[in-house]
This record gives C-alpha cells, structure tokens and sequence, in this order.
C-alpha cells in the first residue's frame, strides 16, 4: 500500500490511521467517556494521565486533522472559537497582531474587546493587498490572522504571499480554514504557521456538534500550543469528538455536492436584476477569481449576495420555505444567515459597513438539497417576498 | 448509610431567577442577598416555584415537567443552530454557544444549589477558572491561595503573566498575611477552601468581609465540598468555580467546569466572557454531569463518612507522619471550617514517614487506583509532587508541606473496611519489601 500521503484526499478522510480502535479492533474509536487513567507505575509517564491533557477519543480526532491539513500535531477545542482564542493567547502584552478587516464578529469581538485588555493590539486592514499588510507592520507586530475566502464577503488572500511576507517579518501567521476545510485548501502547504477551523461547520457537517480544531507543522509551536490547550482547557469532550470524527468521514462527498450546488445557485442568482452583487470565488467575476484558483481545489460551499437594502433582505428572509433562517454555516441543510444582525453583530455597525457588510447582504451555506429545488425556493422567495 | 441530619443553619433563601424575572432588579438583587443565620433550621432552596431541601433540589435537576413529551430526563440537543421563527424573532436559543437548552439546564441547577444568580458550564474546570480569570487585564493584580491545584498555579504563573496579570500566592489561613499582599492595583482574591492537598482553612467570611472592603471580587474554588457542604455565595463570595470533573460529576467518566455568580452584573460580564471565548461545555457531557449530580448528596455523605474512618485509621499507623483532614481533631483550622461548612468531605492527604515508601505502596494497591483527578466513586490515590503539583517548583512545594512523600487519597464510596485492609496490605507488603532490600525503615 502507498504512503498515507499519497493516498487520494477521499481515501486519506477514511484511512488516517485512526480508524481502527487498537485494543478491540473495532471500526469505529470508542467513547473514552473516562476523566482519568489508572497509572500502572509512579516513574513511568504513561500516553494518557488525565482527560483535559490527553484523551484517545480525542487523540483519535486530533492525529486525523492534522494528518489532514498536513501538519503535524491537532487540537481539539470546545468550539471554534475557543480554537482560536487559545491560539490567540501565544502572544502576550505588547505585542500587535494584523488582521483581515472583514474576519468573522467572534474573532472580531474577542480581538476588540478581550485581547486589547490584555495588552495585544490589532490592527484590521484589507488584506487583499499585500502592500497593506506590509504598511501596517510594526517593531512589535507578532501575528498575521487571516481568512480565505472571508465571512461574509468571500474576499481572497494570497496565502503563499503573505506567508513569505509575514516570515520577512518573524510574523506567526493563523489561517482560519472553517470555509474551504483541508479537502479544497491547505495552508500550512503554503508556508503558514497555524490553522484554525469552527469544526462546527464542514468539518462536522450535521448542525449537531459544536468544536473547534487547530494544526500546527513545527514542533516546538506545536508544544506551545499543547501547552496553552492543557493550561486553558478549553477542550472537546469524547462524545462530541466521536461526533465530529463521524462528521469529518463524508467530508469530501458532502463538499463536493455543496460546492456543486454553491456554484449554480451563484451563477443564477448573478444573473437575477433584483441581486446587485454576488460574492462567491467561483464567478469569473469576483475579484481574487484566479488567486483563490491557485490556492484552492474549489469555491466552496459559502456565497452571499446584497439584495440592496435591508428590506428587500428581510423580505426574501421571510418567503423562503427550504433554507433554514439561522446562524451557522456548513451543514448538510442549507442555512441562510443575515451577516449585520447574526455572525457579524459583534462588529459595530460603522465599522461592519466600512467593511462592505451592508444592510442587504445575505450569506447562503448551500446543503445537500438539490440546487433546484434551492434556486427554485430562491426564485418564489425573490418574487413573492 | 444515616439520612442526613438537620443542618446547622439556615443560610440563605435564594430563589431562582425564572421565579423572580417579573421582579424589580433592585428587589431581585435583595432576595440574593444572604440575610439570616440562624442557629437551628435546614437548608431550603426554591426551585420551579417550589421550596425543597438540597436533596431534592439535586434529584430533581432537568425533571422539567413543561417539556411536551413528559419525559423525565432532560433531553440531550444536539442541534449546534435554531431556526428563528422570523427576522428579528428568536425562540431564546441562537447559536449552541451561546445557549444551549441541556447545557441551559444544569446551568440553571448549579446556580440553585450555589445560591447564585447564574450558572455558566466550561470544558474543563480550567476552561472555568480560565473564563473568570478573563474579568481582568492588563495591569491587574491577583490574591491567591497558595497551596492550590497546580493547574490554576500553572496558569498564574506560566500564562496570565503573559497577558500582564500579576499574581501573589499567599497563605490565606492568615489575614494579615492577605491584607500586607495587597497593592494598589489588586481587583480580586482567588481562595481555595480547604486548600488542594493540605487541606487548610481559610475563614470565608473573614477574608470576603475584608475583600469588600477593598473593592476586591472574591472567588472560591468550592471543587472539594461541592454546595452540598459549603456554599461560599451565601457568605458574600462573588463568583464559585468547580472542577465539576470531580465531585459534582462523581464517576469519573465527564471532563467539566462550572462557575456561578452571585449577582446579575458580575453574571452579565462572564456570560460575555463564555460566549466570547467559547470554551462552553458539550451537551453530551451537560447530561452526564447532571446525570451525576442527582446522587451527590448521597455520595458525598458515603464519601465523608469513609475519609473520617480512613483518616483515623492511618492517623493510627506508624508509617504515617501526618494525616490533613479537617475532620481530625487536631487539624488546624477545623472549628473555621465547620463553621463555614457543614462536612469534611472525602480528601485528604497523608505523609509517609519516607519517600521510599510512595513507589511500593502505590504499586501494592489493589483497590485503590493510582490515577490523577479525584472526587469519583472509585478511590483514586495520587502523588501530588509528581501530578498534579508538578508545575510548582520544588522548594515552594515543600514549603507547602507537599513534600515528595505527601499522597493525596480521594476517598470513594466502597466500604470502608475493604479500603482500609488494602491500605494495610500494601503498607505491610512496602514494608517488607524495603526491609529486605535495605534493612530497617523507621
């Protein structure tokens, strides 16, 4: 057999090398739903010692992302946000970190108002353009966060540009990699130090767990983090790790059918006169088209479009029977989400429409219904609403 | 097992928020407010309306008799997203992290028993001291017990310092001590009680009567007597965290953490620490704690019943240099803590008269597993110098008195002679075996 890195993508989700319990041969890794571990011998450090440092269940979906991403070492967190909150606290006081302007309102929020008391700073520019990334680097700038495509307006980042740039710079650069997962995109193959996901969304797949993931490729960040997951802990839970490696085996078939879906419901919502704008990476049109091409195996599964005004947003809101009007995104049914009161509500509203998040923007996870029976609810709901 | 007796006061009526949400907040914030201590009385909570003992309380967590489908345990939802009716209209629940209906209920039980206004659930009992630690900043300056769990010294020490919160560790049995380490800029007083493994009191009403005062918010790990024997909210503490891996969930088998405060502007700025940072405990791992806390008033009687008889036992042994457990007369501390506490608990740690006498006895235990963590039904034994304190360097663990030949015994719930004979056993087998090798132990 080949190396599990030759493997194919959709091979590798089901052959990690985790898939076997290795005490009973069964297919499926057990609940460890155990707190602590009997140690045979005071001397000997034994794999496991106490669940928040080390869990198989977990250990099992750890080794599975990283494997996944191309790291070396994964994390699993109680949420995606509890994900990057810890990987935010590798920096300390004094430091400055850059970050893309329109980056999802959790991150936003933990960023504005918990890391600035603790005496980190971030600067949030549009990274779309390297050169400003480059012009708002400081003695003390530490970090790079960035999201490609972002939430909600899908803009693209050069990933291998602003890793190069960012090691000019010492930087430490942390992709959050919830929207394409490792099946379309793999940062740490572009030179990126951490990588971030909600698992919540693709990665779980099911609207019925919520975790947070983290892979490191270096070693030593590898241990730091290790240590700040065990200080912290912030950690998944057997049954939700369960969940979520359960989620991650059809990850390929559910984002190649969403990613299908996401493509036509883009195109025909673009050629639709009450839609002023559509964002998604896989419209010829949209700007960073070819640089998200390079990067990425596909367009994902995310787009979103402005319908003008905010009352033509609720309207539409309002008259669609088969998407679910939630927060959220990545699941198998499609979820309609409005960024200005929903994710991006941690973002003051200046601050969200200097961004481009207007109040007619609507965002649209596509499932696994079939996109006509999705542009067909679209169009009733565009007519009637 | 004895049904458990009258308590000696009565310490608080709180009664929970849904019942008194149509209530001015000024008159909400008094009904919190620990008002009468008497000298007699029992112990009574509200709950749904109803008033019920402790015991009662704890049997009756997630039992909602709203739900549509009757069903006596509390459903467990999965559902990460809620489907809102319309725009702008929400059925209360969003997004998981943010509220969770399981989650939601052993929340609102943990800020019943603990006599709190809100109850707030973590991944671990860390991610809980880490979420309430998150109420300060840079600049900001902490008063903590020092003889605590090393996780919580490893996070003072190694990590918030970082983020620019210092730490002073002091001795909180002794007020001056407390008062002579505070500066300036010191927001808050981080106590354990009995202290995690020595065992040491710290007179709650004193310290917090004094962290009043200075405007300091005071916090209390209650993990070891759990609100079944202490309930530190009632003697005008401002936030409680658990390691609710331990007592609270008793088997073993969840990783978990609760916080609760006393009251609504506190709650308001955790509830946007939990949310914000997200370290908010499964659904799954919800029920199974709750599943838990239904039997912890029986528990925790079983357990302390066997600590005082495991105690007097090994206080009796000559391979023991010192037992800590509150419930031995000679403890230091004990009429504070009895004051303040209606029980013992099941912890306590023991000195042997060497070092050389840890690797065997640990490994002639049959019964008694050699584990980390502590507070399950099974009895767990651990080496506190080499696991859970083995973050604190070692001149300041011994100065602590958790010396390299200090074991920490988390007493479960078998029966107490059986415990006690494999304790015998495995001196006896240490013993010899040392004598043989080495000649004469003691």
């Amino acid at each position: 057999m080949k190396e599990n890195q030759e493997l194919s993508f959709a091979t590798r989700l089901l052959h990690t090398g985790n898939e076997i319990d290795r005490t009973t041969g069964a297919s499926a890794v057990p609940i460890y739903q155990a707190s602590t571990f009997h140690q045979e011998d005071v001397d000997q450090a034994q794999p496991y010692e106490y669940a928040r440092s080390g869990n198989p269940t977990r250990e099992a979906l750890e080794r599975t992302i990283a494997t996944l991403e191309g790291g070396t070492r994964g994390f699993a967190f109680a949420s995606g946000m509890a994900a990057i909150s810890t990987a935010l606290l590798l920096f300390s006081a004094g430091d400055h970190l850059i970050a893309t302007d329109d980056i999802y309102g959790g991150t936003f929020r933990i960023l504005t108002t918990v890391l600035n008391r603790l005496g980190i700073e971030t600067t949030f520019v549009d990274v779309t353009d390297l050169e400003n990334i480059r012009a708002a680097i400081r003695p003390n700038t530490k970090g790079l966060l960035l999201e490609t495509p972002s939430n909600p307006l899908l803009q693209i980042t050069d990933l291998a540009g602003a890793a190069k740039l960012a090691k000019e710079h010492g930087l430490l650069t942390i992709v959050d990699n919830t929207f394409q997962t490792p099946y379309l995109q793999r940062p740490l193959d572009h030179g990126i130090d951490v990588v971030v996901h909600s698992a919540t969304k693709f990665l779980g797949g099911h609207s019925d767990v919520v975790a947070g993931l983290a892979v490191t490729k270096d070693q030593a960040l590898g241990q730091r983090l290790k240590q700040l997951q065990n200080s912290f802990g912030a950690v998944l839970g057997p049954q939700d790790c369960f969940l979520l490696q359960r989620g991650i085996k059809t990850l390929k078939v559910r984002m190649d059918a969403s990613c299908d879906g996401a493509e036509l419901v883009a195109r025909w919502l673009a050629n639709r006169a009450e839609v002023a704008k559509v964002y998604y990476p896989g419209l010829a049109a949209h700007k960073g088209h070819g640089v998200h091409l390079e990067q990425s195996s596909r367009s994902g599964a995310v787009l979103s479009f402005d319908l003008g005004t905010e009352e033509q947003a609720k309207r539409l809101m309002r008259a669609v029977k088969l998407p679910l009007v939630a927060v959220s995104l990545g699941g198998v049914e499609s979820i309609l989400s409005y960024p200005a009161t929903m994710s991006h509500s941690g973002m003051p509203k200046e601050e969200r429409h200097k961004r481009g998040i207007s109040d007619g923007l609507l965002r649209l996870s596509v499932g696994l219904e079939d996109p006509e029976d999705i542009i067909a609810d679209l169009e009733q709901a565009l007519q009637n609403g | 097992m004895m049904p458990r007796q009258p308590t000696r006061f009565l310490c608080t009526v709180p009664i929970p928020t849904d019942c008194v949400s149509d209530l001015a907040d000024e008159r909400k914030r008094s009904l919190w407010i620990p008002k009468t201590f008497l000298d007699s009385g029992e112990v009574f909570l509200h709950s749904g309306g109803i008033r019920m003992h402790l015991d009662t309380c704890l049997a009756q967590i997630g039992n909602n008799k709203q739900d549509v489908t009757g069903a006596i345990s509390t459903p467990i939802y999965h559902s990460t997203t809620y489907r809102h009716p319309r725009l702008g209209e929400s059925t209360g629940f969003d997004y998981t992290r943010t509220k969770n209906p399981t989650r939601q209920t052993l929340e609102d039980a943990i800020a019943t028993l603990e006599c709190g206004v809100r109850g707030f659930a973590y991944g671990s009992g860390m991610a809980a001291i880490a979420g309430v630690l998150g109420l300060f900043g840079q600049g900001d300056h902490l008063l903590v017990s020092h003889d605590l769990y090393g996780g919580t010294y490893r996070l003072l020490e190694q990590i918030l310092p970082r983020q620019g919160i210092t730490t002073t560790f002091v001795n909180t049995e002794d007020l001056t001590e407390v008062a002579a380490a505070r500066q300036e800029n010191t927001r808050a007083i981080f106590i354990e009680t009995p202290t995690n493994p020595t065992m040491r009191i710290t007179d709650l009403r004193e310290v917090i009567g004094w962290a009043k005062g200075h405007a300091l918010i005071t916090i209390v790990d209650n993990t070891f007597m759990t609100p079944y024997l202490q309930r530190p909210l009632t003697l005008g503490a401002d936030v409680v965290v658990h390691s609710a891996t331990k007592y609270l969930g008793g088997h073993n088998d969840v990783l978990a953490g609760v916080a609760v405060a006393r009251e609504e502007e506190l709650a308001e700025r955790i509830y946007f620490l939990q949310n914000s940072i997200g370290a908010t405990l499964g659904p799954q791992d919800a029920w199974l704690l709750m599943r838990g806390m239904k039997t912890l008033a029986l528990r925790m009687e079983r357990h302390q019943q066997n600590a005082q008889a495991l105690a007097e036992w090994l206080d009796g042994h000559p391979l023991v240099k010192k037992v800590y457990y509150p419930g031995l007369a000679a403890h230091r501390g004990r009429e504070v803590h009895i004051s303040q506490a209606e029980g013992y608990g099941g912890m306590l740690s023991f000195e042997l008269v060497s070092e050389r006498l840890v690797e065997p006895l640990l490994r002639h235990l049959d019964l008694i597993a050699f584990a980390e963590s502590l507070g399950g039904v099974e009895s767990l034994i651990t080496y506190p110098a080499r696991q859970t304190h083995f973050d604190v360097p070692e001149e300041i663990r011994n100065s602590l008195g958790v010396t390299d030949s200090l074991l920490r015994l988390s007493v479960g719930i078998e029966h107490d002679r059986d415990l006690i004979e494999d304790l015998a056993r495995a001196f006896e087998a240490s013993e010899r075996e040392i004598a043989e090798q080495e000649g004469e132990l003691v």
